[in-house]
């Protein structure tokens, strides 16, 4: 129940998001959540977005994983 | 780095990263045996799936707290879903896991085979959904989750909502639960890492008294194999360093603060006040009731059924307290994968996905 899954916004709407998972697309709540444009992740849970998934961030903390490993992880 | 976002979450389920993590981990000579818990079923399940622990320096030990809100759901309010179900046009609404949750007054899918209308849905909108389809009826969301379920439920709760359609509000707060397994001591514990997802609602900052207070080094961690052993690793070092502190290692999704919309949401449709856990107890401040000014909305107050008494602080019938507060792992329970298996569940912690004996179970499955 507490499972929150990353999912793809494929259309904004006043207050409702289509987004997409493994191919199956379905309204969720973007009450909670401001600023969504298509092309973003959200992590859904029980049809709300409670967050947006930063993309720079991910990639910062990829960037410290590379360092932790020594840089020779392809990531 | 590749462009793909999608390769984005690739990375922290990478093969190669997480043993290269695990190496680090293990170039830290630990000075004594540590043990961290985590309090989230989806963690448990995580570590289960893709065999963590199994490959953590034996000095390290990662064990699962009380992070299952369907297992901690006190059976007062399960008995109370069950007779409202069984009133003459009330429907109750539900989360699917909630519904084979063994209780002594019987289950709610007892209750559904009773004649009870009880139906399953996936959030509080169908919840919504089916009130407006059936205005002749009553129509009861069990509101039953931790913080993360509670914001979309309070975010519903200011908004217009069909008249027939009202709550019962069972939802949970991690970090009262938090202080409360440190202040009783009663399984030692040398770090936590703290919940992901409901650290994206409430942020680091309600955290930080208790890991301030307790000196206990703290970390919100993902749910992929690099997010939990990076967590781990900013554990060793806090432990190393003599250091307490709330490290994020989940930052593509928790910002300090939370969410503001989600916690506005929440301080705005509740009160904060104590609530039992089953199994474990009271635990001051760590449960939601509806403000006044939403009592119409409130089911405990719509409907004249009165509480239990013969349910108050009911337990379980086996092992499941132990295991949710960490004392003792699934298999060390005597009915573990014999009489108890996920289609003959004895206790809670083996009906949900959360429960920590299910995902045990499907480890054996995975592995
Ligand atoms: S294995 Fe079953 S009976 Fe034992 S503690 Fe877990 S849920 Fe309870």
């Amino acid at each position: 129940m507490c499972l929150a899954i990353p999912m793809l916004v494929r259309e904004v709407k006043d207050g409702f998001s289509t987004v997409e998972y493994r191919g199956v697309r379905r309204e969720v709540s973007t009450l909670l959540v401001e600023d969504i444009n298509e092309g973003d992740y959200i992590l859904v849970h029980a049809g709300f977005a409670i967050s947006k998934v930063d993309k720079v961030e991910a990639a910062k903390t990829i960037a410290l994983i590379d360092e932790l490993t020594d840089g020779d992880i392809p990531l | 780095m590749k462009e793909n976002f999608f390769s984005i979450f690739d990375a922290f389920k990478d093969d190669r990263a997480v043993l290269r993590l695990i190496e680090r981990l293990k170039n830290k000579a630990l000075s004594r045996p540590l043990k961290v818990m985590h309090v989230c079923g989806t963690h448990e399940n995580a570590i289960g799936r893709f065999g963590i622990r199994e490959i953590l320096p034996q000095n390290l030990s990662v064990i699962a707290g009380p992070g299952c809100p369907v297992c901690v759901c006190p059976v007062e309010d399960i008995y109370l879903a069950r007779e409202l179900s069984r009133l003459k046009d009330v429907i109750v609404l539900t989360f699917g896991d909630m519904m084979r949750v063994p209780a002594p007054c019987g289950s709610l899918s007892d209750a559904r085979m009773e004649d009870g209308d009880i139906r399953i849905v996936y959030g509080p909108f169908d919840a919504v959904k089916v009130a407006e389809e059936n205005p002749d009826k009553e129509a009861v969301f069990f509101a039953v989750g931790f913080e993360t379920t509670a914001c979309g439920v309070a975010s519903l709760i200011g908004s217009e909502l069909p008249q027939n359609l009202s709550f019962i509000i069972s939802h949970r707060l991690i970090p009262p639960a938090l202080d409360f397994l440190l202040k009783t001591g009663e399984v030692e514990i040398d770090g936590f890492i703290l919940p992901g997802h409901v650290s994206a609602i409430i942020g680091l900052v309600d955290y930080i008294p208790i890991i301030k207070r307790y000196k206990i080094p703290s970390v919100v961690a993902g749910f992929e194999p690099v997010d939990i052993i990076m967590g781990l690793l900013s554990i060793v070092d806090q432990v190393e360093s003599g250091e307490s502190i709330c490290a994020n290692s989940y930052t593509r999704a928790v910002e300090e603060k939370g969410n503001p919309l989600a916690r506005k949401a929440m301080k705005d449709a509740f009160d904060i006040v104590d609530a039992l856990w089953r199994g474990i107890g009271v635990i001051p401040g760590s449960g939601y009731a509806l403000k006044e000014r939403f009592k119409e909305r409130d089911g405990r107050r719509r409907f004249s059924i009165l509480p239990s008494k013969e349910y108050k602080d009911e337990g379980f019938d086996c092992s499941c307290a132990g295991v949710m507060l960490g004392k003792i792992n699934p298999d060390e329970c005597p009915l573990f994968s014999n009489k108890c298996t996920p289609d003959t569940p004895v206790g809670p912690c083996m009906v949900s996905f959360e429960g920590t004996c299910s995902a045990w179970y499907k480890k054996g499955a995975w592995s």
